[in-house]
């Protein structure tokens, strides 16, 4: 009987195996990177309408976070600064800058600055500032070093698992009240201590289930 | 010639069901290619067309399912599971037979089932797609039914392993997957025949790659079989295990009715009882178009009846002990929950499924009617109408009465439920004319084996004995 397949063909099946793991691997490893909220969703950085220098106002000048976003520790919403917060300063302080020629536009008449919004999350998840705040979670935690950028971006992905990972595991990331808005503070060496008093003082134990971020 | 036949009943311990006069080698080969070399018959593309179109009914009906949400479906407060699932154990149960044949028959010795076992896997197969589809489309969001793989994901999510529904997609894919592995392993040594009666280069190739170089060597018959027996054994315990998980979706739960102890081994009969009528179904239209008699004898119609009755009577006696178990616990919810689908407003459903479960299957008794093929075809029809409407019972009566009864309501399937269910009628058997025209329906190897002329103390006319 003559034979189907060439000689060749013997040479096959190992080159197979050797395709299929390659391919398998790839797409793990496409997915993994490539699908991960640490690819698509940090270090999102939009063109603002106004180049907003957080360096600037924050590091050089020193202007406490709460200046502007003044709502932050009482609402679940850190509100971004309206139009008069801006000009509280700005009336005086460089009001002819062609770079606040939108929020003088804004200003004269009287239409809200439209700025682009960078951390944003799904409408079935429900998150609060205020209480991050109280228990001593700083804006760097999340934000990153916010007072070094000239324009801001997401610093972290904001997955679920990003959330859990602090509910889980909080010690890291707590400081003492004073020093929420601190973009300095370092966490000190007895900081497992420390973490550990904050909580018993507050009685912090995060929430892990399901309702409490879907309610 | 007569005193041999007898020597291989007795060599074989069953009666002897293939007529050696009518059979021969060559004659099997010849018959079982010869359904797929010839050209195509124009009543199978007619039967496909057919096939086809429900087919796309089911494709239309699940995208727009998608689209709009499971709301489409006659779903509401209470009965918040309804065809989806009915149709899905449905399904399941019905590919518990090809499983039983090819694997526990298998290991009991019992040689009838090669004529009948490719069938009924292949059944099996594409029965357990058919309900693989139903939990897969009634997750509302479609796009996440990947959640319940366990996948590492970006939200830290992972199954909750106590979930009966959990086990179910384990069990049902496992059980997939060895029936599989079963069927293609069986199939090797008549793909080789395929592939070496091939006129085309095309064919020849295809075959080649999926018989996986088969030469029908000694050394390469030991390891088949070997590896045949172990695949049995490996599928053994999935026959009893893949509907006693999918039972746990119901007795897991607390609601009356669906809260018993007997529910993985009754239904585990049910299955069995549906799959074998199942196969009965197809058989007999099978043997018919095919001319097949000879090979599909009435010997094995009857032998599958005969499991169907007793399978039936398994189904009978759950059924009985249930109200039984209800009367005698003294949970008046139980008790409410049985009187409920038996006089209830589901009473007409409880009906129609003792009438085709139990009463239909004891005309079996009978040894005319048993070997009767119009009376079997309908039987087989009956009864797995009546193991759907079981299913319903189970579902639709305990869920529509549950314990506040400011929550009772009334379930009616849609347009869409229904069509979903029809349409995968369609896929059903649009898989399964691919394979009956693609694929030797009936294991050449294994008939020749039962032959007796295979048997070695068999002595051919012309032999020395003569």
């Amino acid at each position: 009987m003559a034979q189907i397949f060439p000689e060749w063909t013997n040479k096959l099946p190992p080159y197979i195996a050797l395709g299929v793991i390659i391919i398998i691997t790839g797409v793990v490893g496409f997915v993994w990177y490539y699908f991960s909220p640490w690819y698509t969703d940090v270090g999102y950085r939009p063109e603002q309408p106004v180049t907003f220098s957080h360096k600037l106002h924050n590091d050089d000048l020193g202007i406490d976070c709460r200046y502007c976003h003044n709502l932050v520790e009482v609402s679940p919403h850190a509100n971004i600064p309206a139009t008069q917060t801006c000009m509280n300063c700005h009336t005086l302080i460089k009001p002819d800058s062609e770079k606040l020629t939108k929020i003088s536009e804004s200003w004269n008449l009287e239409k809200p600055m439209q700025w682009v919004r960078i951390h944003k999350l799904p409408d079935y998840v429900y998150f609060d500032h205020s209480i991050h705040l109280r228990a001593g979670v700083g804006c760097a935690s999340c934000h990153g070093n916010i007072n070094q950028l000239e324009v801001v971006k997401q610093n972290m992905p904001l997955s679920m698992s990003w959330c859990l990972d602090c509910h889980r595991n909080p010690d890291e990331h707590l400081r003492p009240v004073s020093e929420i808005t601190n973009m300095y503070w370092t966490p000190p060496d007895d900081q497992m201590v420390l973490a550990k008093t904050i909580r018993a003082e507050k009685d912090i134990n995060p929430n892990t289930d399901c309702s409490a971020c879907h309610r | 010639m007569a005193n041999g036949t007898e020597n291989i009943a007795e060599y074989s311990g069953t009666e002897q069901a293939l007529d050696p006069d009518k059979l021969s080698f060559r004659g099997i080969t010849d018959k079982i290619s010869g359904i797929t070399e010839r050209r195509t018959p124009p009543v199978w593309f007619v039967a496909f067309g057919a096939a086809f179109s429900l087919f796309l009914v089911l494709l239309g009906s699940i995208g727009y399912l998608i689209w709009e949400g499971v709301g489409i479906w006659g779903l509401n407060n209470p009965v918040g599971w309804g065809w989806a699932i009915i149709n899905f154990v449905w399904w399941v149960g019905i590919g518990h037979a090809g499983t039983l044949i090819s694997a526990i028959l298998f290991l009991l010795r019992q040689r009838w089932r090669t004529s009948i076992n490719r069938f009924a896997e292949a059944m099996t197969l594409f029965a357990i797609l058919c309900a693989l589809i139903f939990p897969g489309i009634h997750v509302g969001r479609i796009w996440v039914a990947y959640w319940m793989a366990p996948l590492p994901n970006q939200m830290s999510m992972w199954p909750n392993f106590r979930s009966p529904l959990l086990w179910d997609v384990f069990a049902v894919s496992t059980y997939f997957t060895a029936s599989l592995l079963f069927w293609y392993t069986g199939l090797i040594p008549d793909l080789a025949t395929f592939r070496d009666r091939a006129k085309k280069k095309i064919k020849k190739l295809i075959f080649g790659i999926l018989s996986l170089g088969w030469r029908g060597g000694n050394r390469q018959w030991r390891h088949y079989e070997l590896a045949y027996l172990i695949l049995a054994g490996i599928s053994t315990p999935l026959v009893l295990s893949v509907h006693s998980v999918v039972s746990t979706d119901f007795a897991v739960s607390i609601l009356p009715g669906w809260h018993t102890t007997i529910f993985p081994p009754y239904f585990v009969a049910g299955a069995i009882f549906s799959g074998f009528a199942m196969v009965v179904t197809l058989t007999i239209i099978a043997r018919k178009i095919f001319s097949l008699d000879h090979i599909i004898t009435l010997d094995h119609l009857e032998k599958m009846n005969k499991i169907m009755l007793l399978t039936g009577m398994m189904v009978g006696y759950a059924y009985s002990i249930e109200f039984f178990i209800a009367w005698y616990s003294g949970n008046i919810y139980e008790q409410f929950a049985f009187l409920n689908r038996a006089f209830g407003n589901y009473s007409w459903a409880y009906w129609i499924m003792i009438s085709c479960n139990v009463l239909i299957p004891q005309i079996f008794w009978v040894k005319r009617w048993r070997r009767a093929v119009p009376v079997m075809f309908v039987a087989s029809i009956i009864i797995n109408i009546g193991m759907w409407f079981e299913r319903f019972v189970i579902v639709v009566t305990s869920l529509s009465r549950d314990f506040l009864p400011a929550n009772w309501d009334y379930y009616r399937p849609t347009f869409w439920d229904i069509s979903t269910f029809v349409g995968s009628f369609g896929l059903f058997f649009t898989l399964f004319l691919l394979f009956i025209r693609l694929l030797p329906m009936i294991s050449m190897t294994e008939i020749k084996g039962v032959l007796p002329q295979a048997d070695p103390y068999h002595h051919c006319p012309g032999g020395h004995n003569e």
